[in-house]
């Protein structure tokens, strides 16, 4: 199983002719994603990669079958992307691009959830079911075939946890960067529920960082709902302080976001936390053998 | 990006909301002038990017211009919280009978902007909201429909009973959004607004923070970006591409991407090492980055060695190893360097380094450890 992307995931990059999404496009084909098409408006009909090039997304959607979208967009135009993405009847879009604004963001999530269309990102390294399908940019080489979700709002840290996994032989299910701007589409507690949901997951590594309160109600979500064990890694406990949001920000979450009070968060619902990377491999080896 | 008071009235003014006359002086001459000009009570405020300045001595009262400008020669030079004052904020200081508070802030959990409100305006505001939450009054706003009048409507009538000021309030709610919708700003803070004797409102403090992501579309918020408020080695970092932020400690830290950043500092933490600092050199990093990074490692007294952690992803290991052999080139380096690279073209990084005298090391943790030792002798 695994969980969004998989074997019939039809893919369509949109900026697929830029830097970036070139780029990815490669090394997306190359692992094996079935990338049915590209969208770079005023160049339909050319190539990249072997992958025909159309206007507009609705064009890939019906001549080709695409059912998930990658964008690599530059910022500007991306929130306009993501919504004819949703338009065009796509299901999942994985938007890569960075420095869109907020309540762009906060506009198109909304709209998106509207037609029930899954949105990861923006600014996020995207998803992968090793050995399935590659939707981003996280490098299929670190990656391996196994048991464990894995979810995150990072990108690089997430590589060297995945990493470790990998080579403790565990694999993954389903690995995703969920991004890490103030409004993002599928949080931890959405993804949580489809790997709870999905048989091949059998234990689930969370991987947070400083700022908002997601990973607080995550650990809500697992105390609650959740019969997986689940390993948590929090980034930034050494952060200094001061990125306050005047008061609001603590009225509005209860919280200032510190790692502190996201490690208590999940040691309080009985979920045990990490101290570096590596040994979140142990922490699920531990509870796995259970 | 954080904007001072001061800017943030003169949007906010534009957008018609009611805020007492006053302008900014960088001087006490000049604070002296605006007073003439105001002609009222004065109150004489620092304009620093740090809250609690007032219990700082940053606000200060004054009655005439004379006195303005005795007040603001006291303030003008002060430091609070580390930053010097270079600016005041001279305006009429209106009487207060009532404390009201307004804020807008983009939440994270509903995914819009929230509406808040409080009868208990004032600097305990945060009190209110852990002892009494039932004061504050919130209201998430549906970004595809905007902010409704009935809804503005419903906030200021918790607020006042009077149908007068219960009008004013639901106009300056609407001004207030229609601000932070227009300007993309991330937060706006009216606290207090206050309710004076003869029945008016005014906004007493503003507080604005932009959405960095935004700022492309209004250069004339790029403009207000207060240079002398930030650390120059942080400006010039930021200007190459690095994002960089100086911590106390002496291990100077490399790595690419945020959260593997902080996870390099916390795991140096952990085994017993102070991180000297934050540093991410992004995503496609070319040895250019590298140089920079080192130039500005380097230029700290307090680094005793350096850490490089990449996991190479877009960021090639190879283009990391060579800007590392640059900056041997380029300057002269005294401290130990100890390296770990994983990931895309590591055996290329490691054939560069090999006619290097660096110490490569396997995995993140062992870096940690092999760096604190060799700042510890």
């Amino acid at each position: 199983m695994s969980i969004l992307v998989d074997e019939n995931t039809r893919v369509v990059v949109q900026g697929i002719t830029g830097r970036d999404g070139s780029f990815h496009t490669h090394q997306m084909v190359e692992y094996g994603t079935e990338v049915v098409g590209g969208v770079t408006p005023g160049k339909g009909g050319m190539k990249q990669d072997g992958v025909p090039v159309y206007d507009t997304v609705q064009e890939v959607v019906e001549k080709e079958g695409a059912n998930t979208s990658v964008l690599f967009v530059p910022a500007k135009f991306a929130s306009d992307a993501i919504v004819e993405a949703a338009d065009a009847g796509i299901k999942l879009v994985a938007c890569i691009t960075e420095g869109i604004p907020a309540l762009e963001m906060s506009r198109v999530s909304h709209q998106l959830q509207k037609k029930k269309v899954y949105l990861i990102g923006p600014n996020c390294p995207g998803l992968i079911s090793p050995g399935k399908s590659k939707v981003g940019i996280i490098p299929g080489r670190i990656c391996k075939k196994g048991s464990i979700g894995v979810v995150s709002r990072s990108g690089t840290l997430t590589y060297e946890i995945v990493h470790h996994i990998t080579h403790a032989g565990l694999g993954q299910s389903t690995v995703i960067g969920i991004g890490g701007d103030m409004i993002i589409g599928m949080k931890f507690m959405d993804c949580l529920r489809l790997f709870e949901e999905d048989p091949e997951t059998e234990g689930v590594a969370l991987i947070g960082e400083i700022g908002g309160t997601d990973e607080e109600e995550a650990a809500d979500f697992i105390k609650n709902e959740m019969e997986k064990p689940v390993v948590a890694f929090i980034a930034g406990l050494t952060a200094p302080p001061g990125r306050r949001m005047g008061h609001a920000g603590a009225i509005i979450s209860g919280g200032e976001g510190t790692a502190k009070e996201k490690v208590e968060a999940f040691e309080r619902a009985g979920i045990p936390v990490a101290h570096e990377p590596e040994e979140v491999v142990k922490l699920l080896n531990g509870l796995m053998v259970k | 990006m954080k904007i001072h008071e001061y800017q943030a009235k003169e949007i906010l003014r534009k957008f018609g909301l009611p805020i007492p006359p006053g302008e900014v002086a960088r001087t006490p001459e000049e604070a002296e002038s605006i007073a003439k000009k105001i002609e009222k009570p004065l109150v004489i405020k620092a304009q620093v990017h740090v809250g609690g300045r007032g219990k700082a001595g940053g606000i200060q009262f004054a009655k005439t211009p004379g006195e303005a400008k005795e007040v603001a020669a006291k303030i003008l030079g002060m430091e609070i919280k580390g930053l010097r004052v270079k600016k005041v904020l001279v305006a009429e200081n209106v009487d207060i009978e009532n404390e009201v508070y307004l804020g807008i802030i983009l939440d994270r959990k509903s995914k819009s902007p929230v509406v808040m409100v409080s009868p208990e305006g004032g600097i305990e505001i945060e009190e209110v909201a852990k002892k009494t939450p039932e004061k504050i009054f919130k209201k998430p706003i549906n970004s595809l429909d905007g902010f409704l009048p009935e809804e503005a409507e419903d906030l200021s009538s918790k607020i006042f009973q009077d149908t007068d000021l219960r009008l004013k309030l639901t106009e300056i709610l609407g001004s207030l959004y229609d601000a932070f919708y227009k300007k993309d700003a991330s937060l706006i803070e009216i606290n207090p607004l206050a309710l004076t004797p003869e029945g008016d409102l005014f906004a007493v403090d503003a507080k604005m923070v932009m959405d960095d992501n935004g700022l492309f579309r209004h250069p004339e918020i790029e403009a207000m970006r207060d240079l002398e408020e930030e650390d120059p080695t942080e400006l010039e970092a930021k200007e190459k591409g690095l994002s960089f932020i100086r911590l106390n400690g002496n291990i100077g830290c490399v790595v690419n991407g945020a959260g593997l950043a902080m996870a390099t500092m916390d795991i140096i933490k952990h085994y017993g090492g102070e991180p000297a600092n934050f540093l991410d050199i992004g995503g496609s990093s070319n040895p250019e980055k590298v140089t920079t990074a080192m130039k500005i490692l380097l230029a700290d007294p307090n680094v005793k060695a350096v850490y490089f952690n990449i996991f190479g992803g877009i960021t090639r290991c190879d283009d990391v190893a060579n800007g590392i052999v640059q900056s041997l080139n380029q300057m002269e380096v005294k401290v130990p360097i100890v390296i770990r690279l994983t990931g895309t073209n590591e055996e290329k990084a490691r054939e560069i380094l090999q006619k290097t005298d660096l110490l490569h090391v396997p995995s993140m943790a062992e870096g940690a450890k092999k760096a604190i030792e060799l700042a510890k002798e």
